[in-house]
């Protein structure tokens, strides 16, 4: 049962081979075995998730049942959930139990009928390529327990590919779901910006967050997003646009398929073995009738440098709420307002937050903001027009999510710009807002998976999963799981 | 680009976070690795390339100017209270700033 896909468990759960409250049972039975050692999630509350489950089985014994009513999912400790601790991964949110739930959850759960498994472990604040920036702790990488997840879904990652959870929702600002996905052999979807609604997530880089789904299959990740995704009218970046069957173009063939190879994808800077195995998937396609296409993003070296002054600028406007007043963390000496401010985001913030909220300050000060900020948003628009460019000579485009499989625990953590730079190919699909995918498509000689990346054009999420799913029939990467959890 | 200490301590004070010279000192390094990768920018000649906010050539959405929610009873207040560090009927508390 722990490996069934989303379609398998609704079956099971339509034909009464399994209660919703069984299937519940049977994951938190597994959290409480495996979470001391993975971390993945950071609060789990059994009495909560079970009492979904039995509203779920309700609906379904009164035959309301939608294609996910009744089937367990992790949630990224980043979406406010009612009545749920909330703490996005920081000592500030410690103790903050959200007194509403985000769209992504009122869709998810009270809509759709899912029950959620608890709150899954993070980089602080979304902050972090390697789940090492929690105030919780790392999560462990169930492919290697002395490995990083990736980051900033690390614990979203962890949970779905230790088989804690069958799927779980992620945030991508650079990466946040694409590198974790390539780094725990998952299949992960950041949506085209504006597709998913933001209320309710706690927010990082506000024109760059977006929530999507991580799972085991691209056809999990279809039936997820066309329940997480709509207009709302509380975000107001949400795009007015009607509903969208995200699964309907599963199992149209990929023949005449024309997919993009940016040659600055295929250059220094990836790792030999993943090269190797993104290769292997590119000859895959072309058996399946693609047709390969060299395209160029002559921009993308520039996409981390403007990455970097855009996030922090907007984190640091965005984290200037956490204050010590209305909710969260507050020091408990202070001599006088501006002394409580200071010592309550000194104590309530780790290291990498910090920092980035000091260059954010830096960028927008006084005589910086046309050098930085403005100048990244002016590259922001160079690297927008390059993808432009290259859709209109391709359908889809491929390449490495990650130039590397999992790295060590503390491998990085000492250097910011090392880290950094594990997200090269990902975060320019961000600045652009375009919808980006990872999927497995081999292990290193370590046995670590291996990511490649499906880039597609705006709103073209449906075509992009079934070029995924296309890959996945052909393929059983996906269906890999770690040693000792099989 | 590098910047100093003081500086460091500047935007340190300027984001209201409290830092130790000793940290300050740390965090200075780091932040310069930080800027000499964003420096790689600053080369691009971007005369006339127009700023991008958004993917989508979309306005803010406005919403009419009107009330939406009521509180007569407190109960929202409250339950947006109770996550509050300290609050006395209904207000936030803070030190005092004004003596």
């Amino acid at each position: 049962m722990i490996h069934a896909s989303l379609k398998e468990l609704a079956a099971a759960l339509a034909a009464k081979s399994i209660s919703s409250v069984e299937l519940t049972r049977l994951y938190l039975d597994r959290i409480a075995r495996l979470n001391p050692e993975l971390n993945a999630f950071i609060t789990v509350d059994e009495e909560k998730s079970l009492a979904a489950a039995r509203a779920a089985d309700a609906r379904i014994a009164a035959g309301q049942a939608g294609p996910l009513t009744g089937i367990p999912i992790a949630q990224k400790d980043i979406f406010c959930a009612e009545g749920w601790r909330t703490t996005c991964a920081s000592k500030m949110l410690e103790n903050f139990v959200s007194p509403y739930d985000a769209t992504v959850v009122v869709k998810l759960e009270r809509e759709a009928g899912m029950v959620s498994l608890g709150k899954a472990n993070m980089d602080e604040f979304a902050m972090g390529s390697s789940n090492e920036t929690s105030y919780f702790g790392p999560v462990r990488n169930p492919w290697d327990r002395a490995r990083v997840p990736g980051g900033s879904s690390g614990g979203s990652a962890a949970a779905v590919a230790a088989r804690l959870a069958p799927a779980a929702t992620g945030t991508d600002t650079g990466g946040s779901i694409r590198q974790p996905a390539a780094l725990c052999n998952l299949t992960g979807l950041k949506p085209t910006y504006g597709v998913v609604s933001r209320y309710g997530m706690i927010a990082f880089a506000s024109s760059l967050d977006q929530a999507g789904p991580m799972a085991r299959s691209a056809e999990d990740c279809a039936l997820l997003l066309t329940a997480m995704a709509g207009f709302d009218a509380q975000d107001s970046t949400s795009l007015e646009r009607p509903a969208e069957d995200y699964g309907r173009c599963l199992g149209q063939p990929l023949k005449g398929l024309k997919i993009g190879l940016p040659k600055e994808f295929f250059g220094d800077g990836c790792g030999a073995e993943v090269m190797a195995a993104v290769q292997a998937a590119i000859a895959e396609y072309q058996r399946l009738g693609a047709e390969m296409v060299e395209v160029s993003l002559p921009n993308s070296h520039l996409a981390v440098p403007a990455y970097y002054v855009i996030a922090p600028a907007e984190a640091s406007s965005n984290l200037s709420r956490f204050d010590g007043v209305r909710y969260g963390y507050r020091a408990p000496e202070y001599a006088d307002l501006n002394d409580m401010y200071a010592k309550t985001r000194a104590q309530g913030f780790g290291a990498e937050v910090k920092r980035r909220i000091l260059i954010g300050t830096y960028v927008l000060s006084h005589g910086y903001y046309d050098a930085y900020y403005l100048q990244a948003q002016r590259i922001r628009r160079l690297i927008a027009d390059d993808f432009a460019r290259a859709f209109a000579r391709c359908d889809v485009i491929l390449g490495p999510t990650s130039p590397s499989t999992a790295f060590k625990q503390g491998e990085k953590a000492a250097d910011p710009v090392q880290m950094y730079l594990s997200d090269i190919y990902t975060i320019a699909v961000n600045l652009a807002g375009l919808p980006g995918m990872s999927l497995p498509c081999g292990f290193d000689a370590q046995g670590l998976p291996i990511g490649m990346q499906l880039i597609g054009n705006y709103f073209d999420e449906a075509r992009l999963l079934n070029v995924a799913h296309g890959y996945q029939l052909a393929t059983d990467w996906h269906q890999r799981i770690p040693a000792g959890l099989e | 680009m590098s910047l100093t200490l003081s500086e460091v301590e500047r935007i340190a004070h300027l984001a209201r976070i409290e830092i130790g010279s000793a940290e300050a000192e740390a965090c200075r390094d780091q932040l310069n690795g930080i800027f000499a990768l964003i420096e790689a920018m600053q080369a691009v000649d971007t005369a006339g390339v127009p700023p991008m906010a958004h993917a989508q050539d979309v306005c803010q959405r406005l919403r009419e100017d009107r009330v939406t929610h009521h509180d007569p009873d407190g109960r929202w207040r409250d339950r947006f209270q109770a996550v509050a560090p300290e609050t006395e009927a209904g207000l936030y508390l803070v030190p005092k700033v004004i003596e």
